[in-house]
């Protein structure tokens, strides 16, 4: 595993986590969870839109949209999460992916390494069973990704 | 030296009232500086390894399940040196009087009560509720983190017999005393081997250990997360589940947590001398080789009857 293939707001964030003490990693995954923003009101008053990440232990849901550039063709993915303030640790890792992804072409997101969550050095802290989590939530946003824009991931 | 215990009601009903304390016994112990001056001290356990840092219980302690209590290697629990260690570090001593509250119904709490029982710590006490009832009732929580003077604690080693049962012990337990499975229904048949919403966790069997009555965790619990009186307790385990007084029983879930939570209850609220949470529970029974197996909504018997 390398960072070279992440995009690179991805990789600052990886750096930045790896440049910590684990104390401190915890921390930093507190704040992304507090800095992860609102659903807009178009998706909070249709919750339906949303899917949920069944592999995560808290409930949090997800989706994305496609914002197509001048041609028609898929040019920004816009990533949207809701996941409950009791589950700061889901949060967090989602304000990761929302901070490191977001507004970003397709094909970058689809190049993120599946195992990527691994790369923060959370794995002693965190149980494996969360993060199982935090991979099924990158893999659901890489296939609705590859679904919304017709590109294999 | 032992804080004194809560008097109630309900509590008088069970087998070791002192056991509990409720969130108003808590805050005016608070309030009365209890725990600033270090007679009572409050430890927060939740699954969620970032949920105390949003905000905790004035004067609360983290001791984390997965990092703190649990051996980084081998599946088993931190030995009596790290267990002193930790204590110590968290203003307890051998005789400190502590409360323990978590989230999710206190599944962490009451597993985190029993791994301090492993030690041997005589005065730890569950607080009804946990961390739910707390927030729900409004009550204060703070992100300061206390900075307790060190508590002295003694290398201790644990003394796994009485309470934590092995897979050898839950064979040899089979068609001489009682298992209570706390698992949902839906693992207890085999038709999954995870809990509902929650993800896989590798059992290559479903289904439950013969004999095994099922019951819930939760039953163990009102809405407000709460234990249930006495007298429904004793209707669910005696009554529905079969128990009688004297019972040697072993319980278990996935991987200890929830089946602590019914350990808690057997021991301290119905009084079994002797319950016996097995924590290594569906994760290791569903993926051992040759061992006895139901499916379906049966207890099933044992001996397991063969072939026919």
């Amino acid at each position: 595993m390398t960072t070279q293939a992440l995009p690179s707001a991805l990789a600052e964030i990886v750096d930045d986590f790896l440049a910590l003490s684990e104390p401190e990693r915890l921390q930093l995954l507190l704040e992304f969870s507090e800095g992860l923003p609102e659903l807009p009101e178009r998706l909070t008053n249709h919750p339906e839109l949303l899917e949920q990440v069944v592999e995560c232990q808290s409930p949090l849901f997800l989706t994305i949209e496609t914002e197509k550039d001048d041609a028609g063709r898929p040019a920004a993915v816009r990533l949207f999460f809701k996941a409950p303030a009791e589950a700061p640790t889901t949060r967090g890792f989602a304000g990761v992916l929302h901070e490191g992804l977001d507004g970003l072409p397709p094909e970058e997101i689809l190049s993120v390494p599946d195992d990527m969550p691994e790369l923060l050095g959370l794995t002693r802290a965190i149980t494996p069973l969360r993060m199982r989590g935090m991979t099924a939530m990158l893999g659901r946003i890489k296939r609705k990704v590859a679904a919304a824009s017709g590109v294999r991931a | 030296m032992p804080y004194p215990v809560e008097q109630n009601e309900k509590f008088a009903a069970y087998a070791h009232s002192e056991r509990l304390v409720s969130t108003e016994w808590l805050a005016a112990a608070i309030e009365s500086g209890a725990v600033a001056n270090g007679d009572l001290v409050v430890v927060e356990s939740d699954e969620d390894v970032l949920l105390y840092e949003t905000g905790h219980i004035p004067g609360a302690v983290k001791i984390d399940w997965h990092t703190d209590l649990n051996d980084e290697v081998t599946r088993d629990y931190v030995d009596g040196a790290a267990f002193a260690e930790l204590a110590a570090s968290k203003g307890i001593s051998r005789d400190s009087t502590v409360v323990i509250y978590g989230d999710k119904s206190n599944w962490w709490a009451a597993y985190a009560l029993w791994v301090f029982t492993l030690f041997g710590h005589q005065d730890v006490r569950l607080l009804d509720g946990g961390r739910d009832k707390w927030i729900a009732e409004g009550r204060e929580l703070t992100k300061d983190r206390p900075a307790p003077a060190p508590g002295n604690y003694p290398v201790v080693e644990r003394d796994d017999t009485p309470i934590r049962a092995f897979k050898e012990d839950v064979l040899a337990h089979l068609g001489s005393g009682p298992l209570i499975d706390v698992r949902s229904p839906e693992e207890y048949s085999g038709q999954r081997t995870h809990m509902p919403a929650y993800p896989e966790e590798g059992a290559l069997r479903g289904g439950h250990i013969p004999t095994a009555a099922s019951v819930p965790w939760a039953r163990a619990a009102n809405s407000d997360g709460t234990y249930k009186s006495r007298e429904e307790l004793e209707s669910i385990y005696l009554g529905e589940a079969g128990l009688t007084e004297g019972d040697d029983v072993v319980a278990y879930c996935r991987i200890g947590e929830r089946s602590s939570h019914t350990w808690f209850a057997l021991k301290y609220l119905l009084g079994f001398e002797s319950v016996r949470n097995y924590d290594g529970s569906w994760t290791e029974w569903g993926n051992a080789v040759r061992v006895p197996i139901v499916k379906g909504a049966d207890r099933g018997s044992f001996p397991v009857a063969v072939g026919v």
